[in-house]
């Protein structure tokens, strides 16, 4: 696997070659510092932790300082652990978007926007009632029954019902990389990615 | 608009040589259409009806009336399907976006030209 943090900036579209329009999101990708290389043989598994956007060490706590010392960088906003990373790379090295080409396929991790306490219309795609006659009042999004009486005399656990909504980590995946900009680290991904713009997200491939 | 989107917008937009135009003018969009594997230009005269949105992503809606049944396109700024824009003749209106002409036809559907020097 390879991977990289990066920031949701914002939406745009491009033209391909046959005239076609392609929505896409812009995302600052990296760079990125390796902080840490966990192994098998010292920490059970492989991995390799980045850490990515700059911090003022006035705001960081010691253990940060010392931590992110030891990879020779200033200490950083937001620390990531990508398992088995494919690249071949040594503590306090610099990963940018330079690992991704034009036309790759990667998937983009992010947390969806909040969307607040929201009915089961929304929140589940239930269909509400579907009618506005025949003895239908107040209860055009209702969610119905939610199971029997006296038997099972309870309700099942895991019943879709209105809650909060959003705010959970999704992937999106088969986004293709449309464009990328080295000199500004800035990549473009055909379609839309979780998260409001200024979120995180991780690029995987 | 944000810089970092900015940025981008400016390095996708091609630097096109189209005369500048607003809601009211009179304008025709000679557009590419590929036919069985042959590209043709078509072209579509009108007025405009609304310019919206910035950037890359920008359009421009023309309107006109074809055989008594009104017909409108929207034409995105950048395509590279868009071959010349030619502009007709400058309208004076005071709206930015003519939906009132929809309900219009015949006379009172025109709009008055503006003279330029």
């Amino acid at each position: 696997m390879k991977g990289i943090i990066g920031k949701k900036i914002g939406m745009t579209s491009v033209f391909g070659a046959d005239g076609k329009q392609t929505a896409c999101t812009i995302i600052e990708a990296g760079p990125c510092v390796v902080t840490q290389v966990k192994t098998a043989e010292s920490d059970g598994y492989n991995a390799l932790q980045l850490a990515f956007g700059d911090k003022k060490e006035k705001h960081s706590i010691k253990a940060e300082v010392n931590h992110f010392s030891k990879a020779g960088t200033a200490p950083k906003k937001f620390v990531k652990e990508f398992r088995d990373y494919s690249l071949d790379t040594k503590l306090g090295e610099t990963i940018t978007l330079e690992i991704f080409a034009e036309g790759d396929k990667v998937e983009v991790v992010g947390t969806t926007k909040g969307k607040g306490f929201q009915g089961v219309v929304k929140r589940h795609g239930f269909h509400g009632v579907g009618e506005q006659s025949h003895g239908q009042h107040d209860r055009q999004r209702a969610p119905g029954s939610i199971g029997g009486s006296s038997y099972p005399a309870r309700v099942f656990k895991g019943m879709r019902m209105a809650g909060r909504m959003g705010g959970d980590r999704v992937k999106t995946k088969g986004l293709k990389i449309v464009k990328v900009f080295p000199e500004k680290n800035y990549i473009l991904v055909s379609g839309s990615v979780p998260g409001h713009n200024g979120s995180i997200v991780l690029i995987q491939k | 608009m944000d810089a970092a989107v900015q940025f981008v917008h400016d390095q996708l937009t091609a630097k096109k040589e189209h005369p500048k135009f607003k809601a009211g003018d009179n304008v025709t969009v000679n557009y590419k259409i590929v036919e069985g594997g042959k590209e043709r230009i078509q072209s579509f005269r009108g007025d405009v009806l609304k310019c919206q949105g910035n950037g890359a992503t920008a359009t421009f809606t023309v309107r006109k009336i074809s055989d008594g049944v009104g017909v409108e396109r929207v034409f995105p700024f950048f395509s590279p399907n868009i071959d010349s824009i030619l502009l007709n003749k400058v309208g004076k209106v005071r709206r930015a976006k003519l939906y009132y002409l929809r309900e219009r036809s015949g006379k009172s559907a025109r709009i008055r030209e503006k003279r330029v020097k």
